[in-house]
Parts: structure tokens; C-alpha cells; sequence
């Protein structure tokens, strides 16, 4: 039993309860305690990664409960690179509000962001399938608050969607963990796993339908096709750090679907084994066409960034859906690498708008902004990175995701989708940015906003806080510069995701501690 | 008694899908939660259907029923409760601020001219400020 399988979860949790109460000392306390607290976070995050790679899985019974009669939390070495990235995301993510000032626009900013981070961290850690329902909830009514927080109509409309949708997302996912219950006996993952090898054939069509279920929900949270309307108007209408923090928001779904579905449909599982998989990759290719054309159709920046990151959840998909220890490791070195970044893009997006004054980052002609060669510099830094051209980490993970599918039967159709999308995507980033900075309107000439005359530019922009879009690009350059090394951590990843057995083993056989007062209880 | 449960889950659920389709927000939340409703029952009768057996084990009983379900149920009825609120205020705060209760706010032409009628105070201000 060690601190780092509960740590992880229980700090933000705390954090959150002291800076509710930190409300009466004043903003500026609140601010700091919350910045604190997340700088804590990725110490301890860092250090669970450490025990992670170090030891086998490591099991929390929660209330001493063993599995599978009681809750657990598992620290691998997949949720512990998870919650390192989520705490990384929200340091810059709070570190650009901070400068930003965008906590101050309503109240409880630093609250509902600790908060998001206990479910994300949850929802990463727990190996309960009703516990993961649970997290889910919180992180997603935190998601709610922190998606309008600062209200404004746009935020509202994109909000209720939003609500709606999850809600009956919720619902879905009640259903299945309904029906798997009702079949198998059991909601702890390992338990199910096991129960799931020994299936009769009558209780198989059940058990498929409930899996699929699932994957309906998780897809709802990653936006796979069908399923991703939702997002462009939610990310495009936020706060640019609420936005940044939610690019590990999909990714939830993306480590569910691997968690939950790699587990309970795994190689154990006989006929049910990986009948996930073909829905994930066609729906996974489907979506990164039609994130790709949505890219080049969006009328405003933050839009065309939201596909963007749509794109990416979409390659993630198909290196999921190709279903091979090597995929997988490509397939987590890219998420990492989309993460950190998309949370960047959003950054970017919210200062280039603040830059254009009235235009805000609608694709039309206006006056030159502010500060126009760094932001043009780092836009192109990122767009380089988020499409995936060389040298930055975008290709890297993009080659390797196509090399591990090189021997997949429809190999064709993942190259074909993967590469021309990529292009699309270029051809969509390189018009955003020539029409942002180099489509500039002369000084003395005028151009309409919503019918009304603009004759001048911003004569400032408020830069503070670039530096964590810096520091998010940076690990662009990092990921290539030892890409062997993190590649092997993430083939590490992967075997160890593979690996059923000893997840099951180590889940299932948790000693509890042992009670020193039992004989005074009896 | 299966069969009737069965039935009612089967026509609640129905019915809070049919309800979620609509356009307005009153009715898909009154859909939603229908739809909750419905996920509690099926999420009870998934510890099988006993009557007159306890959850709670004592020296008497020989048999029981699975307290594990009422467990689920009671944090997804909390959860439900407590999304349904929010999705509540937020439906009201829409209806504020969009200018009438459509999901999508105001789309249609006739709520336009309607509006133009009634004009918010913050609206008015700031087309004002944009003229002078």
C-alpha cells in the first residue's frame, strides 16, 4: 500500500476543499494556494510515475475492502503517465489564467479546477467500472462550471448542448454497467475480465451489447464519429485555459475505451475478443476525414483548432483500432505529444484574437496585430507540430502510428486517411495563417465588423503568460530529441496494457492491511 | 412481476428519448430525467427481482437479495438529482440570455421580431455605444 496509489487523487480533492475555504482570506490567496497545488500535483504525479515504472501495478483498496468486493484504485504505469500529463496541462493551463486574468471573470475559477483535476485523476486511476461513472460525473460537472465560467450567450447555447449530451452520455453508461452487472456479477475491471473468459454463449450477446454501449459513451467523450458535433462549439466558445485543459478531456474517453474495453474484451476473452476493435478504427478513420474537411471549412481560428484536435483524437483512434502492442506504443506517444500541444493551439488562438481587436480570430482581413512576429513565430511552431511535418514530434507520432499499420489488412485505407488528412490540415493551417498575418489591411483603410466601420487596430496585446505556450511547445522539440528514449517508455506502456494477467493478478490478489485491534473488535 | 417492470422501464425510456428530441429545453429536461428514472429501475432489477428478502444480513434470514444494486441506484439517483438541478438553471439562464427556450436560442424569424419588440437593457446598450 503505498501513498503514491491514492495521492494522486486525494491532493486535488483537498486542494480544492482549502481553496473554498481560502474564499474569505481573498482572491489572492485563493489564486496562489490553487497555483500551489498544482504545482504540488505534478511532483507527485511525477513521483507516481517513478514508482509506476519501477514495480508492477499497485493496488489501493479503498476502506480496506479487497477486490473484488470493494473499490480499488490501480497505479500502472498507463494511468500514471496520464495523471503526469493532466497535472503538466493544467499547470500551463493555469499558469496562462493566472497572467490572463481570466480566474478573475466569475467566481470559484480555481475551485472548479481542482475539482476537474480529482475526477480527471479518478477517472484515470480507478479500476472499478461504477467508480469510473462516478469520476466521470465529477470531472464533467466541473467541466460544466468551467465551461461557463465568465457566462456570455455563446458560452451558454454551446454549454447546454454540451450538459444535454453528456447527460445522455450518463444515462448510456448507467445502462451498460446495468447490463453487466445483471450478466457477470461483478464492476471491478480484473473480476470482470475473469468472469468474461468463463461466459456461456447464451450471456455473450448481452455482454457485447453492453461493451458497445460503452464504447457509445467513451465515444461521446473522445467526439468519434458520429458523436463529435458537440465539440468545435464548446472548445471554440470557452475560456482559451478551460479549452487548453480540456484537450485531455477526450483523451479520457481515448484511455477508457483502452482501459476498459482492451480488458473486458481482451485476449482472454474468445469469441468476444477485441470486437471493439473494427468500430473503433473504421469510426476512428471516418472521423479524421471529416475532422479534416472541417478544418478547412471553420469561418474563425478557435473553430478551425477545435478540428484540429478533432484530427488528432481521430489518429489516436485508428492506433487504437489497429490493435497491436506497436500501435499502442505509437499510439501513446502521440497522445502525448497531441495533448500537450492542442492544449497550446488554444492558447495561441485566444491571444491571436485578442491581437485583432474587432476582427477577433475571424478569417477576414484586418489590421496588422501587435506583437506580430512573435505570435506568427509560435503559431507556425505549433500549427508545424499539430499537423505533423517535420522535424517536430507531430511526425514522429504520426510515422510511427503508420509504421506499426504497415502490416494491418487495411493497411490502404489507414495510410490513405492518416496522409490525406494531414495535407488537408496543412492546407488548412497555412491558409489560417497567411490570412492572420500576412492578409493585413493597409493603416488608414477601414473594414466592417457585423456592420459597423473598424478603422484601428489593438495598439497592444497583453502577452503575459506566453511563456506557458512555450513551455507546452517545447516538449514539441523534446519529444524528438529523445524520441528513442520516450518511445521505449511507451513500448513499456503498451506491455504492460497488454499484459492481462498480471493486472488481473496484482487487482485481484490485494492483501488488505491487517487490523492490529482485531482481537479487542471480536 | 418481470414482465411489468420490464414494460414500465421499456416506456419510460421511450418516453425520455422521445422528450430529448424536442427543441425546447423544458421538455428535454423532463426527458432527461425520465431517462434517469428509467436507468434506476433497470439498475435495481439488475440484482434480480426478490420480494419480502432483506439486503442486510442478520442470525435469521437464510436468504437474500443483492444489496449491491441499491447501492448503485442510491449514488445514481444523488448523481441524477443533482445533474438534473444544474441542467435546470442552466436551461433558465438560457432562456435569459438566448431570448426564448429553444436549444439552439433564437433561430427562428418570428422570435427576432418579437425581440425587436422587447429589447433587453444590455443589448440596447451596446448597440447604442456602437452608433456614438
Amino acid at each position: 500500500m503505498l501513498l503514491e496509489t491514492f495521492l494522486p487523487v486525494l491532493w486535488p480533492l483537498l486542494s480544492a476543499i482549502v481553496v473554498l475555504l481560502a474564499k474569505s482570506a481573498g482572491f489572492k490567496w485563493q489564486r496562489a494556494i490553487s497555483f500551489l497545488a498544482v504545482f504540488v500535483l505534478v511532483v507527485i504525479n511525477a513521483n507516481s510515475l517513478m514508482v509506476a515504472f519501477d514495480l508492477p501495478p499497485q493496488v489501493y483498496a479503498l476502506g480496506n475492502w479487497v477486490a473484488p468486493f470493494g473499490i480499488v484504485m490501480v497505479l500502472d504505469q498507463l494511468s500514471a503517465t496520464m495523471v503526469l500529463l493532466t497535472s503538466l496541462l493544467a499547470l500551463a493551463a493555469m499558469w496562462f489564467a493566472v497572467r490572463q486574468q481570466v480566474d478573475q471573470q466569475g467566481s470559484h475559477f480555481h475551485v472548479l479546477f481542482q475539482i476537474q483535476l480529482f475526477g480527471l485523476n479518478g477517472a484515470f486511476m480507478t479500476g472499478d467500472v461504477f467508480n469510473l461513472f462516478v469520476f466521470f460525473e465529477v470531472l464533467l460537472l466541473a467541466s460544466y462550471g468551467l465551461l461557463l465560467h465568465g457566462g456570455g450567450r455563446l458560452k451558454t447555447r454551446a454549454g447546454l448542448h454540451y450538459v444535454a449530451l453528456n447527460l445522455v452520455g450518463s444515462t448510456l453508461f448507467l445502462f451498460a454497467v446495468g447490463a453487466l452487472y445483471g450478466i457477470l456479477g461483478t464492476l471491478n475491471l480484473a473480476d470482470m475480465a475473469v468472469k468474461v473468459a468463463n461466459l456461456s454463449a447464451d450471456d455473450q450477446g448481452v455482454v457485447a451489447a453492453a461493451g458497445l454501449m460503452l464504447l457509445l459513451v467513451f465515444g461521446i467523450k473522445a467526439a468519434m464519429f458520429p458523436l463529435y458535433l458537440w465539440l468545435p462549439q464548446a472548445y471554440a466558445n470557452t475560456s482559451a485555459p478551460v479549452a487548453a485543459l480540456f484537450a485531455i478531456m477526450t483523451k479520457v474517453g481515448i484511455y477508457a475505451i483502452i482501459r476498459i474495453h482492451g480488458t473486458l474484451f481482451g485476449d482472454q476473452a474468445g469469441d468476444l475478443s477485441a470486437i471493439h476493435i473494427p468500430w473503433v478504427l473504421w469510426l476512428g478513420i471516418i472521423t479524421l476525414v471529416l475532422a479534416a474537411l472541417g478544418a478547412l471549412a471553420s469561418r474563425n481560428l478557435r473553430e478551425q483548432v477545435a478540428y484540429v484536435v478533432l484530427a488528432s483524437i481521430s489518429t489516436l483512434l485508428i492506433g487504437v483500432g489497429i490493435h497491436s502492442q506497436e500501435a499502442m506504443a505509437a499510439t501513446l506517444f502521440y497522445l502525448i505529444h497531441s495533448t500537450l500541444i492542442a492544449g497550446a493551439m488554444f492558447l495561441i488562438a485566444d491571444l491571436i484574437r485578442q491581437g485583432r481587436g474587432e476582427a477577433e480570430d475571424n478569417f477576414i482581413k484586418a489590421h496588422a496585430m501587435p506583437n506580430a512576429v512573435l505570435m506568427g513565430g509560435i503559431f507556425m511552431v505549433a500549427a508545424i507540430a499539430m499537423a505533423g511535418l517535420p522535424p517536430l514530434s507531430g511526425f514522429m507520432g504520426k510515422l510511427l502510428v503508420l509504421s506499426a499499420a504497415l502490416d494491418h489488412a487495411d493497411f490502404f485505407w489507414i495510410l490513405a486517411a492518416v496522409l490525406v488528412s494531414s495535407l488537408l490540415l496543412i492546407i488548412a493551417l497555412a491558409r489560417a495563417g497567411s490570412l492572420l498575418f500576412y492578409n493585413v489591411l493597409p493603416k488608414e483603410q477601414c473594414h466592417t465588423v457585423d456592420g459597423k466601420p473598424v478603422c484601428e487596430a489593438p495598439k497592444s496585446l497583453n502577452i503575459k503568460g506566453v511563456s506557458s505556450i512555450i513551455g507546452l511547445l517545447s516538449v514539441a522539440i523534446i519529444l524528438v530529441i529523445w524520441a528513442n528514449h520516450f518511445h521505449q517508455l511507451t513500448r513499456s506502456i503498451a506491455t504492460q496494457v497488454f499484459d492481462q494477467n498480471l493486472y488481473q493478478q496484482q487487482v485481484l490478489q490485494v492483501e488488505t492491511i491487517a487490523n492490529p485491534h482485531k482481537e479487542l473488535v471480536q | 412481476m418481470e414482465w411489468l417492470i420490464s414494460i414500465a422501464i421499456g416506456i419510460m425510456t421511450a418516453a425520455g428519448v422521445i422528450l430529448t428530441l424536442r427543441a425546447r429545453t423544458f421538455p428535454v429536461v423532463l426527458g432527461l430525467t425520465l431517462l434517469a428514472y428509467a436507468v434506476n429501475v433497470f439498475l435495481f432489477t439488475m440484482g434480480r427481482l426478490n420480494s419480502g428478502i432483506p439486503a442486510v444480513i442478520n442470525d435469521v434470514q437464510t436468504q437474500y437479495t443483492d444489496p449491491l444494486p441499491q447501492a448503485l441506484v442510491l449514488t445514481a439517483i444523488v448523481i441524477a438529482f443533482g445533474m438534473t438541478a444544474f441542467l435546470i438553471v442552466l436551461a433558465l439562464k438560457a432562456r435569459s440570455e438566448l431570448g426564448n427556450d429553444h436549444v439552439d436560442g433564437i433561430h427562428l424569424a418570428k422570435d427576432e421580431e418579437s425581440l425587436k419588440e422587447t429589447v433587453p437593457p444590455r443589448q440596447a446598450s451596446q448597440s447604442a455605444g456602437g452608433k456614438f
